[in-house]
């Protein structure tokens, strides 16, 4: 089965899924990258040769930058939340627990619903008068708050609906990766006699090391994509307390239709989203695995 | 006591924070049933004890007043969810057997590299690709069409769909391959007949990612469609304005998140059986 039969059938299983997803990848970043490079606005559209004209102006865009900040701020924030919530839970119906498989799903069933219509229902929560949040948060004497009309409390609120979204993700994935452990260690910490913390720290955390940086890698490259909640939320505001990098990219390209302004913004926000999400990935591996050798 | 504390303390973070999981939908179904007196004077939450239960949030779905018809959006939603669903989840079980199984080697990049591109494509925001996709598919004539979101959508998927499957493969040993290829079959035959069959767990984790991820997009339908391939998120976030009556947004967020949580019941056990998170290393 060498030779020329088998490479046939060697790029039958690679080529159509390989070259399709070219075909719909490549060329609009080519094309976004080019464009990037030209003055393309609602008033001259079409492709000129404007040099790195964009890309100096984007360099003094105050607001382009404080939204990447926010950014930074709201996806670490929202996945180590996720994380430290998402494993908490995950160990609670890991095992002997009354009802678990009910728990487990019901656990799950925030990530299956269409974040951007949870979002509609959040927002009728957060009605300062007539939603039920400070209502209930009245009850205990807590409140009120408003919750999307003040720039410390809106961004509080936009990570709440993404802790509330996205924890059963990471629960997913770290929950897969505890039933997926060895028993033999857990033997071996039970004869040495030790306790659920030190089996804890000793034993189930460096053997979920791989899960748990693989699962903070993927909810970081989602949440560095946070825009819909935002738009249904807040729609960036007040002012531009909520405002994430792609919020503001699509202001300016899809509102206001500076297109080739718009499209050097994502390319850096594109880049700088690369480096910054291998140089994390590279300090996970040292933080989870380096310890331990 | 100790055991007893900590299983009291266990069931109630258990229990609080399955609160905070339904509370949004308890709230959307209890304003579901409002009219205008359950809202405006203040949150009530019990139905005829706080305020008198009404059908007219639910009746406005179809066309009636102060709401939106849902079964076109619904509709479209399924036929572009289900097409890319599933080509994406064809190309990429093969894609992701493919490299699971053979060696590769495109100019210096092996097969890593390869697994790299597709899961990579994860990592690019919506917005980097919304405006050429605008002009590509305004060129092709595809803008406001299904068709035209559904090759969109598969590039959304098709990554998903060789993340989840390859490393079902690479569980699968080798030897199951070898042994049916000595038996007389062809590398496909090996696939289909022998190695499909073992990873169906896989396969539906897999679609109901592809499903989830379909289902729930919001900005590509947003800004690819205007009237006639709206999708049902879209159809559902235009009622969110200040004028829309909190009962026919209530029911319309209900009914099109409404799918999803019933597959999630019914697939649960294959849910946690993949070892997602471990395939990237």
């Amino acid at each position: 089965m060498n030779g020329s039969g088998f490479r046939a059938y060697k790029l039958a299983f690679l080529l159509p899924g390989l070259l399709i997803l070219l075909a719909i990848i490549l060329f609009p970043l080519i094309f976004t990258i080019r464009v990037s490079f030209s003055s393309w606005d609602a008033i001259t559209p079409g492709l000129n040769n404007a040099g790195g004209i964009n890309y100096a102006k984007l360099f003094g865009d105050v607001r382009y930058w404080q939204s990447l900040g926010r950014l930074s701020l709201m996806a670490v924030g929202t996945v180590l939340l996720q994380y430290l919530l998402g494993l908490g839970l995950a160990l609670l119906v890991w095992r002997e627990v009354k009802l678990r498989r009910f728990f487990r799903v019901l656990f799950l069933v925030p990530m299956m619903t269409t974040p951007v219509v949870m979002s509609v229902v959040w927002r009728t929560i957060f009605h300062e008068s007539l939603g039920p949040a400070n209502d209930l948060l009245g009850m205990v004497g807590l409140g009120p708050f408003q919750w999307l009309t003040s720039a410390s409390t809106a961004i509080v609120s936009v990570m709440i609906v993404e802790v509330w979204q996205w924890t059963p993700f990471m629960f997913l994935l770290l929950l897969a990766g505890l039933l997926s452990l060895p028993r033999e260690p857990y033997l071996a910490a039970a004869i040495d006699g030790a306790g659920p913390i030190r089996t804890f720290f000793n034993v189930t955390l460096p053997l979920l090391a791989p899960v748990s940086i693989g699962a903070l890698i993927i909810r970081l490259i989602e949440a560095s994509k946070i825009m819909e909640t935002v738009y249904v939320l807040t729609s960036g505001g007040p002012g531009t307390a909520t405002e994430t990098t792609g919020y503001y990219i699509y202001i300016r390209g899809l509102r206001d239709f500076e297109i080739g302004y718009a499209s050097a913004l994502s390319i850096t926000y594109l880049v700088i989203m690369i480096v910054a999400l291998t140089i994390i990935a590279k300090l996970l591996v040292k933080v989870f695995i380096g310890e331990r050798t | 006591m100790m055991p007893k504390l900590y299983g009291l303390l266990k069931y109630s973070v258990i229990l609080l924070w399955s609160a905070f999981v339904v509370a949004p939908f308890l709230w959307a179904l209890t304003t579901s049933f409002k009219t205008a007196n359950g809202v405006t004077g203040g949150p009530t939450y019990i139905p005829w004890l706080q305020y008198e239960p009404s059908l007219t949030g639910w009746r406005s779905l179809f066309g009636g007043a102060g709401g939106i018809d849902i079964v076109k959006p619904y509709l479209n939603s399924i036929v572009v969810t289900g097409s890319a669903s599933a080509i994406s989840l064809v190309l990429g079980t093969l894609a992701a057997y493919g490299l699971s199984r053979f060696d590769y080697r495109v100019g210096p990049a092996k097969n890593a590299d390869v697994l790299f591109f597709f899961i990579s494509q994860r990592i690019m925001p919506p917005i980097v690709l919304a405006i050429p996709f605008f002009l590509m598919l305004q060129f092709l004539g595809l803008l406001d069409s299904l068709l035209g979101l559904i090759l969109v959508y598969i590039a959304l998927l098709l990554p998903i769909a060789v993340w989840v499957m390859i490393d079902f493969f690479n569980n699968i040993p080798r030897q199951i391959d070898e042994m049916a290829m000595l038996d007389g079959c062809t590398p496909f035959g090996a696939f289909f007949r022998v190695i499909l069959p073992n990873s169906l767990p896989g396969i539906i984790v897999a679609g109901l990612f592809c499903i989830i991820f379909g289902w729930n997009d919001f900005f590509f339908a947003f800004t690819l469609t205007f009237t006639d391939a709206q999708l049902l998120p879209v159809a559902v976030v235009a009622l969110n304005s200040s004028v829309t009556p909190w009962w026919s947004l209530s029911a319309s967020a209900l009914i099109s998140v409404a799918p999803l949580v019933l597959i999630a019941f019914l697939v649960e056990r294959f849910l946690s059986r993949g070892n997602l998170a471990g395939a990237i290393r």
